[in-house]
């Protein structure tokens, strides 16, 4: 008796191990990306250069660290509307910071205190306040942004100090032939892959996510988490904003705009479902990668980049009604 | 000496006066029936004693001694486990890690301490076999049946030896023979000694189980008698408002 139960649950389990990798919507997202880079191999001479690699590589690593964060934000069951005005906060501060000649890991520092902040104002609203999500990060994007505009008094800042060739190697270098954003962003993916599965805060992230009352009811410190998962988006904003500014060069106030809107869809594309308790380290990288390869794919086509986002907006709406049609099922 | 003694307990919701001056005991492998119409207070009464909201007034004593919860935690290390109406379950986890949901088993790896998977697993399986049921620790709790959900949320209360268990509605959404099996397990709870405050809207299951049945009509409790001594119908008469009350009678 004993034996045929346990053998049957082997067995359920055996077949969930392929069924589950089919079911993973990560799993189709990528081969999507995978069948798109073998398409422009094939059809285009400069898809699979290695400066053309370079620069899709390093442009998706900025996504696809915030992604990371978005997915947190999201497995929580909340939304983050404000990170492309951390990016261009925490630019302008380390930029201002380094232009007066501190030290780059001072101006660092500053600067992700400063998303940090960000973070934090956004948490305590949401999670102590009570405040929905996405007005409070709504309004955080326009006061955040709207900080860097005046912290910079709108100029270009493009003289970093003594420091300076530490700043633009650190975003635009790179290590063993990868660009440095790369490295981050794995560092960051690692860790936090980690960090999902084997830790309590990764746990109670997502039973936050899957059932909010039932997270407060048994005990779980609700309130310090959300305010943590908010923090930690605004963190690899700042990250990514740091990275930018060494990647370009330069600060300009319009940094970050409408980036909320790629890393939402990378994180979606990657998984991460709306209403909270899904989404995985994997899912975010690879969805920011998806787009990226969208977007490189639509310039070396020559198709106008005005098709962009019908191409990501498609996918989007994709993997929502994939989604859908397997809970039908 | 009661397991379980609360003295005069009020909640306020603002005006809403949720609960008043409600005093009742609960001895050591008792099962109390608690009953009421909806809007009662019964839920409210139940998170007050898991410590999910504070009292307006009143205490709480486990054991004689008075108890302060200022959060769910504080009453669970007291030995106060809750089986809640809406089970508090997160569909997108395992059975296993909802067992163990706010107090995850860890071990250590190296200078950090992480999730123990295994040993999850190992005693909530463990905890199913006692309760007779088939529902596999691995299993997300969104692929579940109603039975399988209840007994994830049951299984939870058992994870650390409790004293007091209550039990909001657990009969409430299942079929009959889950009912049966919900039913057997508050027996067994009772045999180990627990004390169980059954809160029922169904007058079977509680004549079935509970040794004592108590009433709870817009917040102030009119009966608190012995199930021996009392008929369906009448504890409808206590809910309904038919018949104002059972104090100053014998019980
Ligand atoms: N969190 C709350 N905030 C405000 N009012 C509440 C809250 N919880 C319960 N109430 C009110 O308290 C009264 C008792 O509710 P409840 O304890 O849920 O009753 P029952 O479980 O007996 O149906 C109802 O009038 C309900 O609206
Ligand atoms: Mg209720």
């Amino acid at each position: 008796m004993t034996n045929s139960l346990e053998s049957a649950i082997a067995q359920s389990q055996h077949r969930s191990a392929l069924s589950r990798i089919m079911g993973l919507q990560v799993f189709w997202v990528f081969l999507a990306a995978v069948l798109a880079c073998a398409a422009l191999t094939l059809l285009t001479d400069t898809f699979a250069t290695e400066r053309n690699l370079f620069n899709v590589t390093r442009n998706f690593a900025f996504v696809a660290i915030m992604a990371i964060g978005m997915t947190t934000v999201i497995a929580s069951g909340g939304i983050d509307l404000s990170v492309g005005s951390s990016v261009v906060l925490a630019a302008v501060v380390i930029g201002v910071f380094m232009e007066a000649g501190h030290p780059f890991w001072l101006s660092a520092l500053a600067a992700l205190g400063a998303a940090l902040l960000v973070g934090l104002t956004n948490g305590l609203l949401i999670a102590v306040v009570g405040m929905p999500p996405f007005v409070v990060t709504l309004g955080m994007m326009s006061f955040a942004r709207s900080l860097a505009l005046v912290l910079s008094n709108n100029k270009m800042i493009y003289e970093f100090g003594p420091d300076h060739a530490i700043l633009l190697g650190l975003g635009g270098g790179r290590l063993f032939g990868i660009p440095n954003p790369v490295i981050v962003l794995v560092l960051i993916a690692a860790v936090m892959a980690f960090v999902y599965r084997w830790t309590r805060w990764g746990q109670h992230v997502f039973a936050i996510g899957g059932n909010e009352s039932a997270a407060l009811m048994t005990g779980i410190p609700v309130r310090a988490i959300k305010v943590s998962v908010y923090m930690f988006s605004a963190f690899t904003a700042g990250v990514a904003g740091i990275l930018m500014v060494g990647w370009l060069g330069s600060v300009t106030t319009n940094l970050g705009t409408s980036m909320e809107l790629a890393v939402i869809a990378a994180a979606v594309i990657g998984g991460a479902n709306l209403s909270g308790g899904e989404g995985s380290v994997a899912g975010a990288v690879i969805g920011a990668l998806l787009i990226e390869v969208i977007r490189n794919s639509l310039i070396l086509l020559g198709i106008s980049t005005f098709w962009q986002g019908a191409f990501i907006g498609f996918f989007i709406i994709l993997v929502v009604a994939f989604d859908r049609l397997k809970a039908l099922r | 000496m009661s397991r379980l003694r609360l003295t005069g307990i009020s909640k306020h919701f603002g005006a809403i006066q949720a609960l008043s001056d409600v005093s009742l005991d609960l001895a050591e492998g008792q099962v109390l029936g608690l009953m009421g119409d909806n809007g009662a207070g019964k839920s409210t009464l139940v998170k007050i004693i898991a410590g999910n909201f504070a009292p307006t007034h009143g205490t709480i004593a486990l054991d004689g001694r008075p108890c302060t919860f200022h959060r769910p935690r504080d009453a669970q290390r007291e030995g106060i486990e809750v089986v809640y109406q809406d089970l508090a379950l997160c569909d997108n986890l395992t059975a296993a890690s909802n067992v163990f949901l706010g107090r995850e088993l860890t071990r250590r790896l190296g200078p950090l301490r992480i999730v123990d998977y295994a040993a999850m697993r190992q005693r909530s399986a463990a905890i199913f076999a006692t309760l007779k049921s088939e529902t596999r620790p691995r299993d997300l709790v969104r692929r579940m049946s109603g039975g399988q959900r209840q007994a994830v949320a049951i299984a939870r209360t058992l994870v650390a030896e409790p004293k007091v268990v209550l039990m909001d509605e657990p009969t409430a959404a299942i079929s009959v023979r889950q009912v049966a099996e919900v039913l057997d397990l508050i027996r067994r709870l009772r045999d180990r000694g627990i004390a169980v405050l059954l809160i029922s809207h169904r007058m079977p299951d509680v004549f079935a189980v509970c040794d004592r049945i108590a009433v709870l009509r817009r917040g102030a409790l009119v009966a608190d008698m012995a199930t021996a001594a009392t008929s369906p119908e009448e504890v409808t008469g206590l809910i309904t408002g038919a018949i104002e009350t059972r104090f100053g009678r014998a019980a």
